[in-house]
């Protein structure tokens, strides 16, 4: 790793465009021939700087003009001298940077601008109020016309053509080595450049010009490229989101370090400043050492929205280990098993209670602490349960290619309205499905009927120091099969039991999370606070904590007894389209509409992993139960595999045809469990899956995945349902599979 | 990805009519060309916009169908208030009105009267969501019940090398498994299940046809009551819901079985109708694409293959149209051996023994004659040309005996009239095929005897009605239709319709030269018109009507003793001569009036594999004589 130098840490590598020496550089009176620019003279402390999208996150939101405004000083090719009284936006320009430096706490660097630009303090300070002011009217969309107007420098627009054919041309005149590499720069620089003419309000030239290079573009940019056709006048980049997300964050391509200085190289000699800008401005170049990749290495990760994930987002430490289990003694008198013969009994048991305990006591090299973040104390009924699972566990089928599991179909009739969402519990007794008529259904499928709690009167005539207090605070005249809840105003996007089973959540359209008490069936709370509708909610395995992820691009962590969240993860470039937390609830994984999979510390709200590789939205995500993989299912219709240690992408599993919906391994691991909207079920072989895999430090320290070819080797069996989505799956604890879906007869 | 397709995405704009309707109906009149430009712009992008956000939502809400509550969600998103009131679940709610050059899209507000909802009852509560649990799979396998997909809709995953067992095939072991919860046997051989399997084989049932439900066997009473009932309309809707019911698969042993006694009952009887009607339900079922009727071929062929060639279908054979379900019921056959005709079962093979069979047996009577010589042609040409042209002499010679001779029975005379006219309409097409002109009578004489001049005459109608049905189709391009028997180097000096043939009795060189002469003599042209071949397919339906022939054939007869290297005659029948002087006169012509500077040479070819011998054939033609004069040449 060591070995890999970034180019922000390198300043001999003069013209890295690290994202850092946009800020840095540009105040500088350097007056060089743009191609060249200057050497960064200090590494950024926020080298990856995660845009807030937030409003509230404070620091972020003064952050976001200054790189964007500070951009524009080497974007003009001859780099104006900042000499005494500067026309006013070059003022504004000054001021932003050096609000941005005392915001930091650059004091010597704001000094020497200060001095260099010939600032009066006292003129600053009312210039700074008016800069503040301009930054607060436009509070709608704070960061637009700062970040758009980096479009402001002119070039010829009937040259445009000739810059991106000349790139192209370089670039399948180049080496096969760096060819694949290389051609990873044409679609950033299609998009800016068209976004650029946009800007500059040369519709004819613009449109010709998308039309004449769309084609080129790889399938899985075509979604945004469908966004990006529509545009053709600089009043519609204003309030597009997909503009915005070219604009405020960095295509980030990885490049070997060859590959770059030939690049470099071309760019130089040609004297590109068009291409050099773009490169420059609106590109991450994360070089590498190393052998250039192959086309197949890069188009396993590319995909996302905005590129690749950088290397070092990756780097974190991820403690993916369970947390010890807290240990509970099993009763010795196991009723089940009496039936059994007598004197395999005292044999039995005795393996079997070791191998729990070894498993719980050996504390796991990758678990985090403990006490990492607080979990809630285990009640009785908690601990009851753990026993039952233990219990159960000891019946579980061990599933594998020879022992695949029986699945268990649970349809939907008469599902007119649409079902959005389902969840099992776990103990596999109850379903709840969310559906688009706003409505949450509830279902026993054991026999156990559903009953609510009595009314206050009717409780308060209990007496409580019976045995059988829990018994008969419950309504018998309610039981029945199946509740339904009422009080989202849309669809319900997203619904998950607690671990307990008394509680529901449920996310919807109306932007709301609500919080149901399976014991009176009503609602508890409206979680409020994403605008836009709630894509998916789940909460957390040990309860008390849960996530949602929206429209709004964030994904929110809760408590359930705040109203407010604890953590907003912000970085999504998309929607938020799934949410997941990891089995030991320090992290949460989230997939979003940009193609991209962030993994997130709970513990302090970073984002420690990005992994691109899929090709549309995701939308279904799972852990491993050991907490080391990770698989992800999109509209593509593939499964990726990851694994959380690495960061890194670890198998693909192509089969469905269809946007997978649903996905879950077995309780032991062996078995991945996938449905889609092609109406089937899907097992994989998981154990063959992680069985090879090349962890070695190179491909850890690179990124370089060779993928093997292997759905067909791994898929065990495909199981065709009548015409009804799959879009729950679920592992009872003795391993039989569940799935759910609604009947659709069209 | 080398897969990828490439993008196509096209900046489409409403047209600036739109603005300018929209404008009106909203009252605003007059408004300037420029405005209704950008307006329609801005429109255009900000329905884009709508349309890719409501998308999400498609998606979210787990369909395939964008509807319009999607849209009003997006509307939302944007902050603008939905469109209420159009929660069209499955349609599009507008007309389409054209008229007076215009082009109106409108929303249809029937008049309602209020008086008619109040009365009308209210209609039924929609049933309620419920949760219906089911067995996918057991241990890896899918039970065959009728909540899972009927085995037909998996035949490709079947195929494919899973370790899942075929759904079908365990279906027979069914009877064995039932009592184990069709756990069904186990293609992996595991040891464990067996032993369960044989131990448990005292709980085993008999095998038995499986209880259909209530609803089920009202349905069964209802459609096979309609089918052989007498009302006309209800039959038609009954064999609708054969055809095209996705449920059936529970039922189609019973309708496998009525089927069968059906036809067994009534061939005895001689209830002509009645057979009729079972075959159109056969018919039905073939074209359910849910069912899949391998199973049942057992009782279905025997019951087709009855009504095809029993002695007797009809009380009054002299005057009942019996032939008329041989037909069908022959044309049934050739689609069940289509379908399920595989190398295991080798229905086609067997039944073509069959029928050959009893062709071939003197004393079969003219009736089953007729069916089989039916059944035969059916399977297609190349049965016909191996099976049925060869013995048409014979045949010929049997009705010759019949027709010629002394009046033995009316009836025998109807049969081989019939018999006759079958073979005619069947083996003219192949003959006609596999023979080039000229169509000599006292050839065909020689060739198939007794049937040959009759023969001749249909091959020669055959051709020209093929020639005038093309000729037909393509006549607003510039065509040369129906080529097909136009421009025959034949070898043959004899000319049996001289009068209505255009003789060149040079080589092929005159045509060509005359081409060739003709390009020069329009220099006014910048550039010369590209020529393009179109080759139509004219593929019609039935196989009667169409006489697919060679477009342009060299033909090298080989009863010419002439060398093929000696001055060739063109020969045009009279049908194609217009065709033929458009083709020779058509690159002299300039195109300046013209607007097209292609002029497309339309030429059909029959479709179908027994005429790819003569398609090459004619390509050969083309190539050789396009080289010469044709710039541009393609098949579009």
């Amino acid at each position: 790793m060591a070995a890999v130098p970034e180019p922000p840490a390198a300043p001999s590598e003069a013209p890295a465009p690290s994202p850092a020496s946009g800020p840095a550089a540009s105040p500088a009176p350097a007056p060089a021939p743009s191609p060249a620019p200057a050497p960064s003279p200090a590494p950024s402390p926020t080298p990856s700087p995660t845009l807030k999208v937030e409003p509230a996150d404070g620091p972020a939101e003064n952050h976001r003009p200054g790189p964007g405004a500070a951009a524009q000083a080497p974007a003009q090719p001859p780099a104006p001298p900042a000499g005494p009284g500067p026309k006013l936006p070059d003022k504004q320009t000054l001021l932003a940077v050096l609000q941005f430096l005392k915001k930091n706490h650059f004091k010597e660097a704001e000094e020497i601008l200060r001095k260099e630009a010939n600032l009066q303090d006292s003129l600053d300070e009312s210039l700074l109020r008016a800069a503040g002011q301009r930054g607060a009217d436009s509070v709608h969309q704070p960061d637009v016309s700062s970040v758009l107007s980096a479009y402001s420098n002119e070039g010829d627009p009937s040259l445009y053509e000739e810059y991106y054919t000349g790139l192209k041309g370089f670039i399948e005149t180049a080496l096969d080595a760096f060819k694949a590499e290389l051609s990873t720069l044409l679609y950033p620089v299609f998009v800016h450049l068209y976004l650029e003419l946009v800007y500059n309000q040369h519709e004819r030239e613009a449109r010709h010009f998308f039309h004449k290079y769309h084609g080129d573009q790889e399938g899985y940019y075509h979604d945004d490229l469908r966004v990006l056709a529509g545009l053709s006048k600089k009043e519609h980049m204003q309030g597009n989101e997909t503009v915005l997300d070219f604009r405020t964050s960095k295509f980030v391509l990885r490049i070997s370090r060859d590959s770059y200085q030939c690049l470099k190289r071309h760019l130089q000699e040609r004297h590109n400043n068009q291409i050099w800008n773009i490169v420059q401005e609106h590109l991450f170049i994360d070089v590498f050492d190393g052998m250039p990749r192959s086309k197949q290495q890069i188009e396993v990760t590319s995909g996302g929205m905005a590129g690749e994930a950088k290397r070092e987002a990756n780097k974190t430490k991820v403690f993916f280990g369970l947390l010890k289990e807290p240990e509970i003694e099993l009763p010795l008198d196991d009723e089940d098993e009496e039936g059994e013969n007598e004197e395999g009994k005292p044999k039995k048991k005795k393996p079997k209670k070791d191998s729990l305990g070894a498993k719980s006591k050996k504390q796991d090299p990758n678990a985090p602490p403990q006490n990492r973040i607080p979990l809630p104390e285990l009640k009785d009924s908690d601990k009851l349960d753990k026993i039952m699972v233990m219990k159960e566990a000891t019946k579980r089928v061990k599933l594998g290619p020879d022992c695949l599991p029986s699945i268990c179909f649970y349809t939907f009739l008469n599902a007119y309205q649409g079902l959005t969402a389902v969840d099992f519990t776990d103990d596999s007794s109850l379903i709840a499905g969310g559906f688009a008529d706003s409505t949450v259904r509830v279902w026993s499928v054991t026999p156990k009927k559903l009953r609510s709690v009595k009314g206050a009167t009717d409780l308060s005539l209990i007496d409580k120091e019976s045995e059988d207090v829990l018994e008969r605070i419950m309504d018998e005249k309610t039981a029945c099969e199946f509740k339904m809840l009422l009080g989202h105003g849309g669809p319900v996007y997203g619904t998950s039991f607690s671990p307990d089973r008394n509680y529901l959540l449920s996310s919807s359209e109306d932007g709301t999370v609500r919080l149901w008490s399976l014991q009176t069936f009503t609602c508890l709370v409206g979680y409020k606070g994403h605008n836009y509708p709630v894509w998916d909610t789940q909460f957390s395995p040990y309860g008390y904590y849960f996530i949602s992820g929206g429209h709004d691009r964030v994904a929110r962590l809760w408590v359930t007894d705040h109203y407010q969240p604890l953590r907003i993860f912000s970085g999504h470039l998309s929607d938020v389209t799934c949410t997941r937390f990891h089995p030991n609830s320090n992290y949460v994984v989230t997939g979003s509409a940009d193609r991209t999979i962030r993994l997130w510390d709970v513990l302090n709200g970073n984002c420690v992993r990005i992994l691109t590789g899929h090709k549309g939205p995701i939308h279904s995500l799972v852990f491993s139960p050991n907490g080391r993989y990770l698989a992800s299912g999109a509209t593509d219709g593939r499964i990726l595999l990851w694994d959380i240690g690495h960061g890194l992408l670890v198998g693909e599993l192509k089969g469905h045809t269809d946007t997978v919906y649903a996905l879950k391994f077995s309780r032991d691991g062996e078995i991945l469990a996938s449905g889609s909207m092609d109406h089937t079920v899907k097992i994989w072989d998981t154990v063959k899956a992680f069985e090879d895999l090349e962890t070695d430090d190179f491909s850890t320290a690179t990124g370089h995945i060779n993928l093997p070819d292997n759905s067909q080797e791994l898929l065990l069996g495909s199981y065709m349902t009548k015409s009804t989505p799959v879009i729950g799956l679920h592992f009872t604890r003795r391993n039989l599979l569940l799935s759910a879906g609604a009947y659709n007869p069209l | 990805m080398a897969e990828e397709k490439k993008l196509k995405i096209s900046n489409t704009l409403l047209p600036t009519e739109s603005m300018k309707v929209i404008a009106e109906a909203t009252g605003i009149s007059q408004l300037s060309e420029e405005t209704c430009q950008s307006l329609t712009e801005e429109v255009s992008y900000r329905i884009k916009e709508l349309a890719q956000d409501a998308l999400k939502y498609m998606h979210h809400g787990k369909r395939k169908k964008l509807t319009t509550v999607d849209i009003d969600c997006a509307l939302k998103l944007k902050n603008v208030e939905p469109l209420y009131g159009f929660h069209a679940q499955e349609f599009i709610p507008f007309r389409y009105a054209s008229g007076g050059g215009r082009e109106l899209h409108f929303y249809e507000e029937k008049e309602v009267d209020l008086s008619d909802i109040i009365n009308t009852p209210l209609p039924r509560v929609p049933l309620d969501v419920c949760l219906k649990a089911h067995w996918l799979s057991i241990e890896g396998v899918q039970p065959a019940i009728p909540e899972n997909p009927p085995p037909e809709q998996q035949k490709v995953e079947s195929t494919e090398p899973l370790k899942v067992i075929k759904p079908g095939q365990e279906e027979e072991g069914q009877a064995k498994g039932k009592g184990q919860g069709s756990a069904a046997t186990d293609g992996k051989g595991k040891d464990k299940k067996k032993s369960l399997l044989d131990g448990g084989i005292m709980k085993l049932k008999p095998r038995t046809t499986h209880e259909l439900s209530v609803e089920q066997q009202l349905y069964y009473k209802e459609i096979t009551e309609a089918c052989v009932g007498s009302c006309e309309a209800k039959r038609a809707e009954a064999l609708q819901s054969i055809a095209t019911d996705p449920g059936l698969y529970q039922m189609l042993p019973r309708f496998s079985t009525f089927i069968s006694e059906g036809v067994r009952v009534n061939v005895v009887q001689n209830n002509l109708a009645l057979l009729i009607y079972l075959m159109r339900m056969v018919k039905a079922l073939m074209d359910n694409p849910t069912l899949y009727l391998e199973k049942y071929l057992h009782e279905l062929i025997p019951a087709v293959v009855t009504c095809i060639v029993s002695r007797q279908l009809c009380l009054r054979p002299d005057v009942d149209n019996h032939w008329a379900l041989r037909d069908f019921a022959a044309r049934l056959m050739a689609q069940i051996c289509k379908n399920f005709s595989t190398t295991t079962n080798n229905i086609q093979s067997r039944i073509t023994k069959t029928f050959t069979k009893s062709w071939l047996d003197d004393k079969t009577p003219w009736t089953t004659r007729y069916g089989c010589i039916a059944g035969l042609a059916e399977l297609g040409h190349d049965v016909i040309k191996t099976l049925i042209i060869q013995r048409l002499q014979i045949e010929g010679e049997r009705i010759r005996t019949v027709l010629d001779g002394p009046v033995v029975s009316n009836i025998d005379k109807i049969g081989a009239d019939h018999v006759q006219s079958l073979l005619l309409k069947h083996c003219a097409p192949v003959v006609a095929k596999i023979r080039s002109i000229p169509d000599n009578q006292e050839s065909y004489k020689t060739d198939y005897g007794y049937l040959g001049p009759m023969l001749c005459t249909h091959v020669v109608k055959a051709r020209a009605q093929a020639a005038m049905q093309a000729q037909q189709v393509n006549r607003t391009t510039l065509t040369i239709t129906q080529p097909r028997p136009t421009l025959t180097i034949s070898q043959s000096p004899q000319m049996s319709r001289a009068p209505s043939i255009i003789k060149v009795p040079s080589s092929i060189t005159v045509p060509m030269q005359t081409l060739v002469t003709a390009r020069p003599s329009t220099p006014t042209q910048p550039s010369s018109p590209a020529t393009k071949f179109i080759m139509m397919s004219s593929a019609s339906g039935s196989s009667t009507t169409q006489q697919p022939r060679p477009t342009l054939t060299i033909s090298q007869n080989p009863q010419s003793s002439q060398p093929s290297t000696s001055p060739s005659i063109f020969k045009v029948p009279s049908s194609i001569t217009l065709p033929m002087q458009t083709l020779l006169t058509r690159p002299s012509t300039p195109t300046q009036s013209s607007p097209s500077p292609t002029n497309y040479i339309v030429m059909s070819s029959s479709s179908g594999s027994s005429s790819t011998q003569q398609v090459s054939q004619w390509e050969y033609g083309i190539d050789s004589w396009s080289r010469q004069w044709l710039p541009d040449l393609r098949f579009v």
